[in-house]
């Protein structure tokens, strides 16, 4: 069970959050002007890389805010926990 | 029977007791403080059990959760029953009950050893080459037998009697094994004020200090050092010392698993007492001090019963005062045995020789041998050895060759040196290095916050096992070690991995590496043969290392004979991974609490016990347990049923409504919040009205529904569907929270915090008026889907105008702890007017007659508003809201064909035809048939006396007035395909 | 190929098995090949050997980074069974059942197919509307479920719980009596002595680390561990690394990898006649020939190419387990591992063409490849073989997410209202 840095509340079990997925996925301000292929990229398509991911979990049990996680996916561990809005440090 | 192998005196059993137990129906005496093992062994009884394949007679082997043989059932009735207990584990209590197993009638003359005649035809992976013909033989024929030749116990037939705990527990440093390494380095960490966990497998804490009769430390014998440092180490006022507690498992971020057994060493007397608890620690440092475990050689015939591991023996000696044998023979390539052997000589046993696959052995251990006149055998080995249900004597041959002598023994004790327990280690991702003078796995970088003391790291001597452990423990608590004086504790060296040199054929012989599944020197060198050159192919097609021991015995053997028929050095072949957990453990420890009504916590309504009360039966939705129907006497679900649609329709009924998701959504930007998330418009909704909502995911298809009030122009009242109620604030927030951060928007979830109560039948607002104060609730002032905030029966309520069922309705959202009461004042108020309580299975046949949806029975997942004929609810002018882009790409836009919604009526009105069933046009065609659709509500309209239902159906619209056909168990039924409305289309009622 | 049999058996057991011949060869790499495969699972051998058996295409590699059948292969609870909901699920599914049905004998290689019967427990109205809507579909497909009563199911499978007073009681079950389990192991040897036998090369310790392509954007070879191999068709049947192996040529998939558990018991006497599941708790079980209860676990909640996973995942799974058979509740858990699944959207799996040319894709099954393994194997080395999709997976090509035509068994089970 991984020990999640909530930037609000601090490190708290992860059976306190939900998983939000991939991080930094943003939608389009005006999803008209994207095209059919932007839009379906944006709907399904993800890095899913091997290591170094910026992912989004929610405190769904405690302060039930979303925030950003930087977490190796091979090694589970997490470099970095962050707010919505910040940048990936 | 006597104890004939149990000393007069010596070890740390209580003389002064003694316990009765039964091994296979035979009674025997043990005293407090044996395992089944040492007391059975102490009986002389060494044959306890038979091999997975061969069936091969075999005795104790180990002292430890690492054994192979003697695995037993234990158990006083079915209720407290456990197959595969090592009899090493079990410690020793009045009237324990243990059998033998895998063999049939005894042990003695079990007819499955026939197999051991044949062994030649059952070499590793020999089913993988036969039983193929006829086809169907496999599964019908050879399956079922090979089935019951394996296994080892029997399964429980009936439920566990027992009951389960389970802690989370956070620590400074958890410190895994209390023996000299781990109670140094628990004490250096407590020392500090850190918070420790040390944790124990065994029933007393002090590992091999426990057996261990000439060391001194600081002064004092180990026995007395071990009992001042506990005395010690528990007068700390933060730490925790946990016995019979096996660390099973190393997870990510320092959460480690540990099992404590609680009842098992009493017999579980007590079924109200927990019988274990699982303990799931996160700690800020990890001290591995798990030992190591004692390798066995692998020699022609190394298996028979009274073949033991030389340090087993000697625990068996120092611990429970117990010979292994009258006569032992000493086999090794490690210094450890020939301890043993002086200590078995001190104790009466006759030595009949040490036979050292050294040439030049040397050091403390041997000089100690040679001073005592034990005859040894250095550059040797065993080429065989003999004896039935019991060893009798073995084959002494030289290395390099010469003639065999036979030496006879009622007990052959061997040590191929020690294997590091890296388990845990390697369970935290931990890198292992192979040293190769230790022949050895060892501890590297660490992946996790912990290190290794002892010699799990490899460190033999005790001085340097302690002075590793006070060194690991002062470091992960920031403190400085202590030193210890460590006298009379020579280090012990040696060790030796693979199959020993024999002399005779290796095509007839069998040297077992792992004994529980049979596998032998023979079938690894047979897997590299048909090419399997990675561990873990020649593990998987022998099954070395696949036992109950998961390869404790049996891995480095492997490994040691896999790299010179490779060539390739040990570290270059890898190891197999280190799983979870360390040793078995039952799954009642990880279930837990979580049985019967704890299993899931049931959500009930304000209103569930007074349905209760009236005989309702329930459903499970969700979480929720929900009144299904409500009958009367001796009536069924479609008689009641059908009364309650008729009152209804007719009179009045009344309905819990309460699980339903409710959503508050408050502020300035609500109804711009809610444009965005929901297909509908929003904005010109007037306060006071409302509207039936439509949410999509973003990728276009339906996920919820549900009718929305507007109470004031800045707040919202949602509902959701009961099983989306969380999902749906979820997503509100993700949307709110990431992408519209700039709304000035609150939600919060007020599922619970009303209650919700459908009044619905042309006489609802008769039952209702009479309640209400402080508003006009008549058609005029209330019309349909409108609401007014005020009081019923005293409570302030928001009462909705609103119908799910077709007729005059109303739902009455009151504070949950008002619920009863108020549903109790309507019961009243409505009973001139025979008002009739239903539950959801009449409440979904009313909404069929309407056409009205359930989102997850109409929709699943792949349903856009418009295959649901609501394509006219989308808020045209909008520029976005979450699912309009998706919907608007080409390809998807320009599908064909979708399927869409429908009513169905059958030719034969009496017809209910079976939901999920499927349609087609011909239903004679040649299977696989070309399905239109499928049947999604079906049921027996009480109201117009026939059966309807809903379906979606391809191009569903355009074939209106069509006649189809649904292939039923029963016969095909033909249907028409009419608009999904079968009742009120022109909505009077709902407005009346 | 050194022909398996009882006579053979015999014959070697009274020659001390000295006769027996390598399974595979361990062939060096050559510097190119027609067609390469990357990942030497089940379904890769599988494709390799089509290729050569149906296609007489021969000069074929399968390259694996490690060791044959050790990814999801190896790790997997081989529940095997083809009662989806959808038409396109149900010819997919049914396709690979038929091939496991005749496998040890084309193969000439016991994968111990064993059609012991997978029951899938239904706990409510709901269950109970979507398993009756697979039954009904699968027998107009052609493919036999039936509906059980509780009574039914449990004397079908005597372990079962089915008091009515458990928390979630059994209401009902289907059944698909074709359905089992096989020997996961047998699957990826047998497949890769046959291909062997057929020529392929089958080169172990050999990771792809590049995938080239030419001007034209049309694969040429791989870079590996072992040197550059040239191949102007290249399949990718690569769980668990999908993503990671795509992304060599370029392409971002649909696709998120999680980690997936699994464990077993120690062994006992067979007590556990089938395979049962339950969707609604989260219990998988069967009992291996061995012995052992094998037990699926769910997929941890994000992303991890770890193969390991946290605890609480196998705890709720017992929870259940021993709720609907609390029989098992003493019996103890000897080992638990994890596998990597790549799971798509919709969570159907992808096979088909890319848009490189002379690159194809499978991948996606999430949590169920196993039992797809022959078919899977047969339709990517058709797709490989004609340049285009057979029939029965042409629904599954990667366009589906762009055009909406999700194939979503998953959501088609969700549980809402």
């Amino acid at each position: 069970m991984l020990l999640i840095p909530c930037p609000y509340c601090g490190n708290r079990p992860e059976i306190e959050f939900a998983y939000g997925g991939e991080a930094h996925v943003v939608r389009a301000a005006d999803p008209r002007k994207e095209d059919d292929a932007a839009w379906t990229e944006f709907l399904y398509f993800r890095k899913n890389p091997r290591g170094d991911h910026a992912e989004r979990w929610r405190h769904a049990f405690g302060c039930g805010r979303f925030f950003n996680v930087k977490r190796n996916t091979y090694t589970d561990h997490i470099e970095a926990s962050y707010r919505i809005g910040e940048m990936l440090p | 029977m006597t104890q004939s192998y149990r000393l007069s005196a010596g070890g740390r059993i209580d003389r002064t007791r003694t316990l009765t137990f039964s091994f296979d129906g035979k009674l025997y005496l043990g005293h407090p403080g044996d395992t089944l093992a040492s007391a059975l062994l102490a009986n002389g009884v060494h044959l306890v059990g038979r091999s997975f394949k061969y069936h091969r007679p075999r005795g104790i082997l180990t002292a430890g959760g690492e054994e192979p043989n003697a695995l037993v059932g234990v158990g006083r009735d079915d209720a407290h029953f456990t197959p595969n207990l090592r009899a090493t584990q079990v410690e020793l209590y009045d009237g324990l009950t243990s059998e033998s197993q895998n063999r049939a009638p005894s042990l003695e003359r079990d007819y499955g050893a026939i197999n051991d005649v044949f062994w030649r035809f059952f070499p590793a992976g020999f089913y993988y080459k036969t039983f193929m013909w006829p086809r169907k033989a496999w599964t019908k024929f050879f399956e079922p037998r090979i089935r019951e030749m394996a296994g080892l116990g029997r399964s429980p037939q009936t439920p566990d009697a027992a009951r389960y705990a389970q802690r989370f527990a956070h620590c400074d440093v958890l410190v895994v094994g209390a023996g000299p390494a781990g109670l140094a380095a628990a004490l250096a960490a407590a020392k500090t004020g850190a918070r420790v966990i040390l944790c124990d497998e065994q029933s007393e804490a002090g590992g091999s200090l426990l057996a261990e009769p000439d060391a001194q430390i600081d002064g004092l014998p180990a026995a007395e050092w071990l009992k001042t440092a506990l005395a010690q180490f528990v007068a700390y006022p933060q730490v925790k010392l946990l016995t019979r507690t096996t660390a099973f498992g190393y997870f990510p971020h320092n959460m480690i698993g540990l099992a404590q057994a609680l009842t098992d060493h009493e017999g579980e007397r007590n079924d109200a007492q927990p019988r274990g608890r699982l303990w799931q620690v996160r700690a800020k440092r990890v001290v591995i001090a798990a030992g190591a475990i004692e390798r066995p050689l692998v020699f022609p015939d190394n298996d028979r019963p009274g073949i033991m591991l030389a340090e087993a023996a000697r625990l068996y000696l120092e611990r429970y005062g117990v010979l292994p044998g009258r006569r032992a023979l000493i086999f090794t390539a490690h210094d450890g045995a020939y301890r043993t052997a002086l200590a078995l000589q001190r104790a009466g046993c006759a030595i009949a020789g040490i036979v050292d696959l050294r040439p030049n052995a040397g050091g403390p251990w041997v000089a100690a041998a040679q001073k005592a006149g034990l005859a040894i055998y250095p550059a040797s080995t065993i080429a065989t050895t003999d004896g039935r249900l019991r060893i009798t004597g073995a084959t002494v041959k030289p290395i390099a060759g010469g003639s065999g002598q036979r030496l006879s023994c009622d007990t052959l004790l061997m040590s191929g040196g020690f294997t590091p327990s890296v388990h845990l280690f390697s369970q935290s991702r931990g890198k292992l290095v192979f040293d190769a003078t230790l022949d050895a796995f060892l501890p590297g970088a660490p992946a996790e916050a912990c290190s290794v003391a002892g010699s799990a790291a490899g460190v033999a001597a005790l001085a340097e096992v302690m002075a590793s452990g006070a060194e690991a423990g002062a470091e992960a608590a920031g403190g400085s070690a202590f030193s210890y004086q460590v006298t009379n504790a020579p280090e012990a060296q040696g060790g030796f991995i693979g199959a020993v040199p024999y002399h005779g054929d290796p095509g007839s012989v069998r040297a077992f590496l792992d004994y529980q599944n049979d596998v032998t020197a023979k079938d690894i060198a047979l897997a590299m043969r048909e090419g399997m050159k990675s561990v873990e192919h020649v593990k998987r097609f022998t099954t070395n290392g696949m036992a109950t021991d998961q390869g404790k015995l049996s891995n480095m053997n492997a490994l040691g004979i896999m790299s010179p028929v490779l060539g390739k050095p040990v570290p270059a072949i890898g190891t197999t991974t280190f799983r979870m957990p360390y040793t078995p453990v039952p799954f009642g420890y990880f279930a837990g609490y979580a049985r019967g009504e704890l299993f899931d916590p049931e959500r009930h309504t304000a209103i569930h016990g007074w349905a209760e009360a009236q005989g309702a039966v329930f459903e499970d939705v969700s979480l929720w347990k929900r009144a299904r129907y409500f009958p009367r006497g001796s009536e069924d679900m479609h008689k009641a049923v059908a009364r309650e649609c008729r009152a209804v329709r007719n009179g009045v009924g009344i309905f819990d409504a309460s699980t339903l998701g409710k959503i508050e959504v408050v502020g300035p930007d609500a109804a711009e919040f809610l444009n965005r998330m929901y297909i509908n418009a929003w904005t010109k909704l007037q306060p006071g009205k409302l509207r039936y909502g439509i949410l999509l995911r973003e990728d276009g298809f339906v996920i919820d529904d549900g009718v929305i009030g507007r109470i004031t122009d800045t707040r919202f009242h949602v509902t959701t569907t009961t099983g989306g109620a969380a999902r749906v604030l979820t997503m509100m927030e993700d949307y709110l929270q990431t992408e519209f951060p700039e709304l000035n928007v609150w939600l919060t979830s007020t599922t619970e915090q009303y209650a919700v109560i459908a009044v619905q039948g042309p006489m609802a607002r008769k039952v209702v008026a009479p309640l209400i104060t402080g508003a006009d609730i008549s058609a005029e002032a209330l019309p349909h889907m409108s609401m007014v905030e005020c009081k019923i029966a005293g409570v302030p309520a928001r009462l909705f105008r609103v119908s799910f069922t077709g007729e005059l309705g109303f739902e009455i959202n009151v504070p949950a702890d008002y619920g009863r009461a108020v549903w109790e004042a309507l019961m009243a108020s409505g009973k001139p007017y025979d008002i009739t309580p239903y539950g959801t299975e009449t409440m979904h046949v009313l909404r069929a007659e309407k056409g009205y949806i359930i989102v997850g029975q109409e929709t699943d997942g792949t349903v856009t508003p418009d295959d649901v004929g609501y394509a006219g609810m989308i808020g045209k002018a909008k520029p976005d809201f979450v699912g309009k882009r998706a919907l608007a790409r080409k390809a998807f836009a320009e599908q064909t064909n979708r399927k869409q919604l429908v009513g169905l009526l059958t030719d034969d009105p009496a017809l209910v035809l079976d939901e999920g069933a499927h349609i087609v046009a011909d239903p004679a065609q040649p299977k696989p048939m070309t399905m239109l659709g499928h049947i999604t509500s079906s049921y027996w309209s009480e109201t117009l006396g026939r059966s309807v239902a809903l379906a979606l159906l391809r191009d569903g619209r355009a074939r209106t007035g069509e006649q189809l056909y649904v292939p039923l168990a029963t016969g095909n039924a033909r249907v028409s395909v009419v608009a999904p409305v079968f009742y009120d289309p022109e909505g009077t009622r709902l407005n009346g | 190929m050194q022909r398996y049999s009882a006579l053979a058996l015999i014959k070697q057991s009274l020659n001390g098995h000295k006769g027996w011949k390598p399974q595979w060869r361990d062939p060096e790499p050559k510097s190119s090949y027609d067609v390469i495969i990357i990942g030497g699972g089940g379904h890769g051998l599988g494709a390799a050997y089509y290729l050569a058996q149906k296609h007489g295409i021969r000069n074929v590699a399968v390259l694996e980074k490690g060791w044959i059948g050790g990814g999801n292969t190896g790790r997997n609870t081989t529940i095997i069974r083809s009662n989806y909901l959808f038409d396109e699920s149900a010819a997919l599914y049914d396709h690979a059942l038929q091939m496991w049905e005749g496998l040890s004998q084309d193969l000439n290689y016991n994968v111990m197919f064993s059609q012991r019967g997978v029951l899938m427990v239904a706990h409510n109205v709901h269950d109970e509307q979507s398993f009756k809507r697979h039954v009904y579909a699968n027998r107009l497909n052609g493919v036999d479920n039936e509906w059980l009563t509780p009574e039914q199911a449990k004397a079908f499978c005597p372990p079962l719980n089915i008091a009515p007073g458990m928390r979630h009681a059994v209401t009902g079950a289907a059944l698909q009596r074709r359905a089992g389990t096989a020997r996961h192991d047998a699957v990826a040897w047998g497949y890769a002595r046959g291909a062997d036998a057929l020529g392929v090369d089958i080169i172990q310790n050999c990771e792809v680390t590049g995938i080239e392509r030419d001007a034209t954007g049309r694969v040429t070879g791989v870079q590996t561990t072992r040197g550059r191999i040239g191949a102007r068709k290249i399949g990718v049947s690569a769980a668990g690394s999908t993503s990671l192996v795509m992304e060599m040529a370029g392409l971002r998939m649909p696709l998120e990898s999680y980690p997936l558990q699994a464990l077993v018991s120690e062994p006992v006497k067979p007590i556990f006649p089938c395979v049962v599941m339950s969707n609604t708790i989260h219990a998988y079980i069967s009992q291996s020939d061995k012995g052992e209860l094998v037990i699926g676990a769910g997929t941890d909640s994000y992303v991890s190419y770890s193969q390991r996973g946290a605890l609480h995942i196998p705890m709720h799974t017992l929870e259940a387990i021993c709720e609907l058979f609390p029989i098992f509740r003493r019996m103890r858990m000897m080992r638990n591992w994890g596998g990597i699944v790549d799971v798509t959207p919709d969570r159907s799996p992808i096979l088909g063409k890319t848009p490189v040319p002379g690159l194809y894709v499978n991948c996606g099954w999430g949590t169920g490849g196993f039992k797809a393994t022959p078919g899977a194997a047969d339709l990517l080395a058709y797709t490989i073989a004609k340049d285009e999709p057979h029939p029965i997976n042409a629904p599954f090509n990667l366009e589906r997410f762009g055009a909406g035509r999700l194939i979503d068994e998953a959501a088609a089970a969700a549980v809402a209202h």
